[in-house]
């Protein structure tokens, strides 16, 4: 296939040619680009705060299409899934939002009495210039809550400067409050969403290895712990795109260290939790963290035998938000003896993309940013037998006649932890070894 | 009517899309035609996952991608880079461009853009129809009507000498891929040409093929929207759209008779299609049509005490919550509220209309509503059903009773797309499903489990 020109640099083959890669650029007119905007980085990285007031301002749109959207689970309160909206008319884009705005606040947050409310700027509000500060003053003076704007215009920048934006939001609550009687080996957990439940299993493991969790940023997420989130030792930081920027702002301000990590597939999950038993270099807790590993892989490895006997020399490619999960779903499918042919993501960086090319394998495309048709000729390149990736890949891999994986948002299996490998080689082999592919035309003789 | 529906200023679980989107797939339904979506990436590519799940088949909208620049001096140079990528990759035929909010606030002249781009770029060039589709005025809908009304009044001609009397345009408005087979189907039996606008048939549920497609094959083709102006007649479904509708433009242009119908659901707004229908063709209605039509009156008088007097709230699109609150009331369901997101001023006129005769009283009717002030409203009325699109799953699970799946979207179930309204055909299908999820609930709440109905 042809490619743009503006997109062959973001595009790279393992060992094919030196390491080039051009990344976190705006998307390319036209080019149907697989990412959403600043709004969509920073609406997802928000959602799961279960007790929050989560109010998009602008036309119903935004609000709509994120009504409910993932699969970040609460354990108490599900503020977080129902959709508000300004729903902005031709008369508020007229003479302004303001009003309508700081009425729609007082009305949701007496209805609901949220523990603080996040205020979502579309792409409208940047232009039609509501001054959403002034308004949040105002709100949270008035009802005594955090109201908090979220710069979030849709096109000023990508996916990232919304994740950014996010961060921005969850600082202005974190130090506020009271942090007595934490841990010393306690930890925040970022970038986790909780999406089937995951956040739980993660916990319950540091957990068992004695370490205290005392916010979960965002997944099961509450306004409360966020607040005392500074009281941590340690910032545990997963999907690093996301939330990197705010364990940097708890280093800055409150010297509060940050170790990245990931819990997909059996080594990262293992490494996670020894990382951070390092950390706190206390002998009882690496011995604890020692004992859970072999309990949970004496449990898990025997059963992944059945699914690495069967999905033995598959071919996998990988589309998903993040490159740093990437890099853990290349582990995982490695492990379960799949090759990994394909890896990219919507938001990765330079140096997460430098490191794919040197763990991948010769030949494996490397892509930034893609889009519909450049996948489908990888996948057809490749003739790949799984692709993992969001509900917008699904119906390139189905047309194909590719088995999937979702590995995104919605999906409502657990992927996460030593639990999380098993279902994942149960979902990938559920879709790869489905007798349904007898019949696609790709494989009819 | 209730004289005070809930009235308030913020929106909660809207019950309705945005005026992009409908234009989006409006444009879906045309041959070789890919929706390009002036704007910034996100709206495009939440469109693009909003509508996968629920037709399961590839949807690609492209965008302007505008980034804060461009929101500043003006999006021109990134639509017209956008177009020639689309043209580029696609070799599409039509580029079908709507607006966004973002482009309508800064005031980019999107005509004005492309007679630029016609006259700045050589070779070969796309047909371009372009809508406005600001998202701060109406719904989804408005955006599906004026992307047909805006490819009839670029695209429709008289050809040559006169009219084909055997021609005739149908403008079904959002109906399913399988309601628009149907339509075709019946079209045929009547022996009559008939050109469907648009036609997401095969673009929305296509088959499984050997090769990737770039752009989904199936669609009205430019050729038949060509000569719309040529047809005997139009038909349009729906009584809620403005009133310059595609069939509306080929009145005024070409002297095409123009034939505002309610959607066909149910037994009467069928009839009165499949009267027109024999009325244009000059042909009786088909042997095989009378017998669905006895068939499903058979079936109305074998079902309709499992039904009757079950209350129902209706919610959707309003000229679907018209045609279904009109089968609804023929079987002897009573719906209690009628409630639409979309703001025509005439959802209430229109349901009085087709229900006045069959209904004790008239339900309470609201427009401009959302899932917060139905389930406000659904505390008092004890509704017995809910009849709409998947998005009221959360009430109809808080209540405990079914919900009735129909129109779009079906997020929750498979098949979405597959699902037929339209026709005695139509009316079938929701028939035995309403029955059956009555008896279904009353078979599960009882202790005993009877096993015979």
């Amino acid at each position: 296939m042809e490619l743009l020109k503006e997109r062959e640099e973001q595009i790279h083959r393992t060992g094919e040619q030196p390491f080039t890669l051009t990344c976190n650029k705006d998307s390319l007119a036209g080019a149907v680009s697989q990412r959403a905007c600043v709004f969509c980085g920073s609406r997802v990285v928000l959602y799961p705060i279960a007790d929050a007031l989560h109010l998009v301002h602008g036309p119903i749109g935004c609000a709509v299409y994120t009504w409910d959207i993932r699969g970040a689970l609460s354990s108490g309160p599900e503020l977080h899934r129902l959709s508000f909206s300004t729903d902005l008319q031709e008369i508020d884009v007229i003479f302004g939002g303001e009003k309508k705005l700081t009425n729609a606040l007082f009305e949701l947050i007496e209805r609901h009495s949220p523990k603080a409310a996040f205020v979502y700027s579309t792409c409208i509000v940047g232009i039609i210039g509501d001054d959403l500060e002034a308004v949040c003053r105002q709100v949270e003076k008035e009802t005594d809550i955090p109201v908090i704007p979220v710069k979030s215009e849709g096109f000023k920048g990508n996916k990232r400067a919304g994740y950014t934006a996010a961060c921005n939001a969850m600082a202005r609550l974190i130090g506020t409050g009271d942090t007595s009687g934490i841990s010393p080996y306690s930890i925040n957990i970022l970038g986790d969403f909780n999406l089937a439940g995951e956040i739980w299993m993660i916990r319950e493991y540091f957990e068992r290895i004695g370490v205290e969790v005392v916010a979960n940023i965002t997944g099961d997420g509450r306004i409360a712990d966020i607040q005392r989130a500074h009281g941590a030792a340690l910032n545990v930081v997963q999907c690093s795109g996301s939330t990197m920027d705010l364990a940097k702002v708890m280093e800055d301000e409150y010297d509060i260290p940050s170790m990245r990590v990931s819990y997909f597939g059996v080594e990262d999950m293992a490494q996670a939790l020894y990382d951070v038993a390092e950390h706190f270099k206390d002998p009882d807790m690496l011995a604890r963290t020692q004992e859970l590993v072999k309990e949970e892989l004496q449990e898990l490895l025997p059963k992944l035998e059945f699914y690495k006997k069967a999905l033995k020399g598959k071919k996998a490619a990988i589309y998903v938000g993040g490159s740093f999960k990437a890099f853990s779903l290349v582990k995982a499918f490695r492990l379960l003896g799949m090759d990994v042919v394909m890896v990219g993501s919507q938001t990765g960086t330079e140096q997460e993309y430098r490191e794919l090319a040197e763990i991948t394998d010769p030949g494996t495309i490397i892509v930034d940013d893609t889009n519909p048709l450049e996948l489908t000729s990888f996948l057809e390149e490749k003739s790949v037998d799984i692709f993992v990736g969001g509900v917008k890949e699904r119906p390139i891999a189905y047309k194909l006649g590719v088995g999937f994986c979702d590995h995104n948002h919605e999906r409502k299996e657990a992927l996460a932890g030593f639990t999380g490998m098993l279902n994942f080689a149960e979902e990938v082999y559920s879709s790869v070894m489905s007798p349904v592919w007898r019949f696609t035309y790709q494989n009819a003789e | 009517m209730s004289k005070n529906p809930p009235n308030y200023i913020s929106t909660t679980n809207a019950c309705k899309l945005c005026t992009p989107l409908g234009a989006a797939l409006a444009f879906k339904g045309i041959e070789g035609a890919v929706p390009y979506l002036h704007g910034s990436q996100g709206c495009a590519t939440y469109m693009r996952r909003y509508i996968i799940s629920h037709f399961n088949e590839p949807i690609d909208i492209a965008s302007s991608s505008l980034s804060e620049k461009h929101a500043v001096y003006g999006g021109g140079a990134n639509l017209k880079l956008g177009l020639m990528n689309v043209t580029k990759k696609y070799r599409p035929r039509l580029i079908g461009v709507a607006t966004t909010c973002l482009t309508e606030t800064i005031g980019d002249d999107v005509k004005m853009l492309l007679d630029q781009y016609d006259k700045e770029v050589e070779g070969e060039k796309p047909v371009m129809v372009q809508v406005a589709t600001p998202s701060y005025n109406g719904t989804h809908m408005e955006g599906f009507h004026d992307a047909v009304a805006s490819v009839v009044n670029s695209l429709a001609h008289r050809e040559g000498s006169g009219t084909n009397a055997k021609q005739v345009n149908i403008l079904p408005g959002f109906v399913s891929p399988a309601d628009i087979r149907y339509l075709k189907e019946v079209a045929e039996d009547f022996s009559l040409e008939c050109t469907i606008l648009p036609d997401i048939s095969d673009t929305m549920d296509g088959q499984a093929a050997k090769h990737y497609e770039k752009i989904q094959s199936g669609g009205t083709t430019l050729a038949a929207i060509g000569n719309m102006g040529n047809s005997a007649a139009s038909i349009e479904f729906g009584h809620t759209m403005a009133d310059q509708s595609g069939g509306a433009i080929l009145a005024e242009k070409f002297n095409v008779n123009n034939n505002r119908l309610p959607q066909p659901m149910g037994i009467r707004a069928s009839d009165r299609f499949f009267n027109l229908l024999s009325e244009l063709s000059g042909q009786a209605i088909p042997e095989k049509h009378r017998a669905e039509r006895g068939r499903l009156v058979d079936s109305y008088v074998d079902g309709h005490k499992y039904i009757y007097g079950k209350k129902a709230i209706v919610y959707g699109e309003e000229d679907i919550v018209v045609g279904l609150t009109a089968l609804l009331a023929e079987i002897g369901v009573m719906p209690i509220l009628c409630a639409s997101g979309g703001k025509s001023g005439k959802l209430a006129e229109m349901i009085a209309a087709a229900t006045e005769d069959l209904l004790p009283e008239q339900p309470q009717i609201h427009e401009g509503m959302d899932f917060y002030d139905i389930s406000e409203l659904a505390e008092s009325l004890e509704p017995d059903l809910l009849v709409g699109h998947s998005k009221g799953y959360p009430l109809a699970s808080k209540l405990s009773i079914p919900l009735i799946r129909v129109g779009f979207p079906i997020h929750d179930r498979m098949g979405g797309q597959r699902i037929l309204h339209l026709g005695y055909r139509g009316a079938q299908q929701l028939f035995d499903l309403v029955v059956n999820s009555c008896i279904a609930k009353k078979q599960s709440d009882s202790p005993i489990g009877y096993s015979y109905m």
